[in-house]
């Protein structure tokens, strides 16, 4: 009995070993003694679960290269926060100067980072808030504004709209949100509520969750088809995944994409997927969700290192792409911001 | 008259005795709510040369919970235990097959590898999944839903490793054809897959003595070893069988979105696999099982999310909706709601006799 047991227990340790080394690949590096002049940060990602997450994470390591000056730490913690805790501690003990968190959950994280604090090492959020009773616990969040987003996507269909002298008809949208209670559901869910509410010939005719996948947007999308049919003439998906799936389901159902087609579908996060499907016509427009967070970083660093205090929250600059030329640039809260519009270069320069 | 009347009350009390009638009675009502609710939900047309209509969404999305939930009941029979890994082996599968196709690249727009070859090492790597659980209940006499938790946990990561932790694309035409339409066909593919998956494994249950087999070894094992059973070959076998289903099923998920999500493919399957079995009227702790009974149940879960779809049920309050419904099948099952059941009958009977007699 005790040798089936060990047998059994190396077994299970074997297979999680191997698991280990995969997620764990490139990441988990130890740091050297705080060496000559150069800063050190302690960087922990949540891990590597989508292509957003992997451009995330090599715009930290591109940016805190040896070249520019640093030495930079990175902890892959495979979506568990007990390990991110443990990583901000060993970054606390390492000494490091800076301490940069990509959260994977909002809640617990008032203890390590008291002690952080207690320890003088300034600490920066990225992507996901984290929701702590203290603001002085972190220096500064850097982010995306998905509510924003969401604005900026529907502002861009009310002038499309205008340009194709379609503004006076009634319009149906409807909504594949992504997964419930996410951040990014809620923004963009908000920002389009937000414009159906000041339009009074648009309707929002259904909102399902599509939870950020390809397979759960395509059957959310066939379900709405045969419910609505010819009333929807916007499909409003809250990720790429999504608007592939909803896409396919609607060329399924013998119906058409695109500017002179049955349907026009929207998306965010513009990954290079996303945007090949932009240049082929199958996705008018394209709000972007920018992974490239190491830049403002390095800029709040930089701040900081001059004794300068820099701003608490700070949004990383998101584009929008679309498959038409009809608009040069939108309005959004008063600020305006201009419509890229794709071809194959804008593609070749996505690396993500 | 009288006797005429006997005779269909007997027929009666033989239906609602047999194991499916409970099964179809919620299959059957599931789909009613459909008729107040959505009347066009019946409505089956013709569109763009395919047919259309909720029946066949029904029927389409159900084919990898149908092949799943037919090894689970295979598992749950012999080892009284479930397999939660399948969600986790059919990421895998998808995820070797499409690296397979793909050559290593992480979207291609050409079959880099043939596609039989691809196919056969997905449902290899899917049964070497099933016989390493197979391996640790049947050899090692681990508890099913421990040892299976191993790939449960595991399973994912391998995928993500096989994928790079990207998703893989595969944007071949002929690729999307499980999971899409063969030719002019009307029919999805995948319900074919379903279909030929339940024939299959019902002639070799029937066909062979491996049916009653795993029943004996169900009911009992020690007992099954001692008339010269090989209990836990048995077992092992109903784990590969499983193994091989969850990796036609991951091949099937995958094909429907051309790609290898190795997060999301066969996401939670394995508990709606395992509530297709229960639903199905089988009893999770082992020995006689009703593969239609099976099948029915998946169907009957597919049948459901379809309806709160059309129903227009916002997304944060389905799972309560699904929970409530499932409580109330779950509970019209259990055999001590049957016993009540039986036992008000009876009492009915009796004071009827009862009054007939005072009546006398």
């Amino acid at each position: 009995m005790k040798r089936k047991l060990l047998t059994a227990l190396v077994a299970a340790c074997m297979v999680m070993g191997m698991v280990g080394c995969s997620t764990n690949g490139g990441g988990g590096k130890e740091a050297s003694s705080n060496s000559t002049g150069s800063i050190t940060v302690g960087f922990s990602q949540v891990g590597a679960e989508s292509d957003w997450r992997t451009a995330n994470s090599s715009s930290m390591k591109e940016t805190f290269s040896e070249a520019n000056g640093y030495e930079l730490i990175f902890d892959d913690a495979q979506q568990k926060q007990e390990n991110q805790i443990a990583a901000i501690r060993n970054f606390i003990q390492q000494e490091v100067d800076y301490i940069v968190l990509a959260p994977v959950t909002e809640t617990g994280w008032d203890t390590v980072l008291q002690e952080a604090k207690d320890a003088a090492i300034p600490v920066i959020i990225v992507d996901r808030m984290v929701n702590v009773s203290d603001d002085s616990l972190f220096t500064a969040w850097v982010g995306s504004n998905f509510e924003l987003e969401g604005k900026k996507a529907a502002a861009w269909l009310d002038e499309y709209l205008k340009a194709a002298g379609r503004d006076s008809e009634d319009i149906g949208i409807v909504d594949i949100q992504g997964t419930i209670g996410a951040s990014a559901q809620i923004g963009r869910t908000a920002g389009l509520e937000a414009a159906v509410d000041s339009h009074s010939n648009w309707t929002l005719l259904a909102a399902e969750t599509g939870e950020f996948t390809q397979a759960k947007g395509q059957e959310v999308m066939e379900s709405m088809l045969k419910q609505y049919g010819d009333d929807i003439d916007i499909v409003y998906c809250e990720n790429d995944n999504e608007a592939f799936g909803a896409v396919d389901a609607i060329e399924a159902a013998g119906k058409t994409v695109g500017p002179d087609g049955d349907i026009l579908v929207m998306s965010f996060d513009s990954t290079n997927a996303g945007l090949t499907d932009v240049l082929n016509g199958k996705i008018i427009c394209n709000t972007e969700c920018n992974p490239l967070h190491g830049p403002r970083v390095e800029e709040i660093i930089k701040k900081l290192e001059a004794g300068e205090t820099p701003d608490k929250l700070q949004y990383v600059d998101e584009e929008i792409f679309a498959g038409v030329d009809s608009v040069k640039s939108i309005t959004v809260d008063g600020t305006e911001s201009s419509v890229t519009y794709v071809t194959e270069d804008v593609i070749a320069k996505r690396a993500y | 008259m009288n006797k005429q009347v006997e005779k269909t009350k007997f027929d009666m009390r033989k239906a609602t005795g047999h194991q499916l009638f409970m099964p179809i009675i919620c299959l059957i009502v599931v789909l009613l709510i459909n008729v107040l609710e959505t009347p066009d939900f019946f409505k089956i047309s013709m569109n763009n040369g395919v047919l259309y209509g909720y029946l066949v969404d029904v029927v389409n999305r159900a084919s990898e919970l149908v092949i799943v939930a037919i090894g689970m009941t295979l598992v749950t029979a012999a080892s009284g235990g479930q397999d939660i890994s399948v969600g986790a082996t059919m990421a895998v599968a998808g995820a070797v097959c499409c690296q397979i196709l793909s050559g290593g690249q992480v979207t291609t727009n050409e079959f880099m590898n043939p596609m039989w070859i691809a196919i056969i090492v997905a449902i290899v790597c899917a049964a070497f999944c099933g016989a390493f659980n197979g391996f640790l209940v049947a050899r090692l006499n681990i508890q099913p839903m421990v040892a299976t938790l191993i790939l449960f946990t595991a399973g994912r990561g391998i995928a993500q490793l096989v994928t790079k932790g990207q998703i893989t694309y595969v944007r071949v035409e002929t690729y999307k054809v499980m999971g899409g339409y063969i030719g002019s066909c009307p029919i999805p593919t995948p319900i074919f897959f379903a279909i030929a998956a339940v024939i299959i494994v019902y002639l070799v249950l029937k066909k062979t003595a491996l049916g009653l087999y795993i029943e004996s070894v169900g009911i009992n094992g020690s007992a099954s070893r001692l008339v010269g059973l090989n209990s836990s070959m048995i077992k092992f076998l109903t784990y590969v069988i499983c193994g091989i289903l969850a990796g036609v099923a991951g091949i099937v998920a995958s094909s429907r979105i051309y790609s290898a999500d190795a997060n999301n493919i066969g996401l939670n399957l394995e508990m709606d696999a395992i509530l297709a079995v229960a639903l199905g009227g089988n009893l999770l702790s082992g020995g006689k099982f009703s593969l239609m009974g099976s099948v029915i149940g998946a169907y009957t879960i597919q049948a459901l999310t379809t309806t709160l779809y059309a129903m227009n049920v916002s997304a944060d309050q389905l799972p309560v909706y699904k929970a409530i419904v499932v409580i109330f099948i779950v509970v019209l099952q259990s055999p001590v709601f049957k016993k009540y059941v039986k036992g008000l009958k009876i009492k009915r009977q009796t004071a009827k006799s009862q009054a007939v007699e005072g009546g006398n």
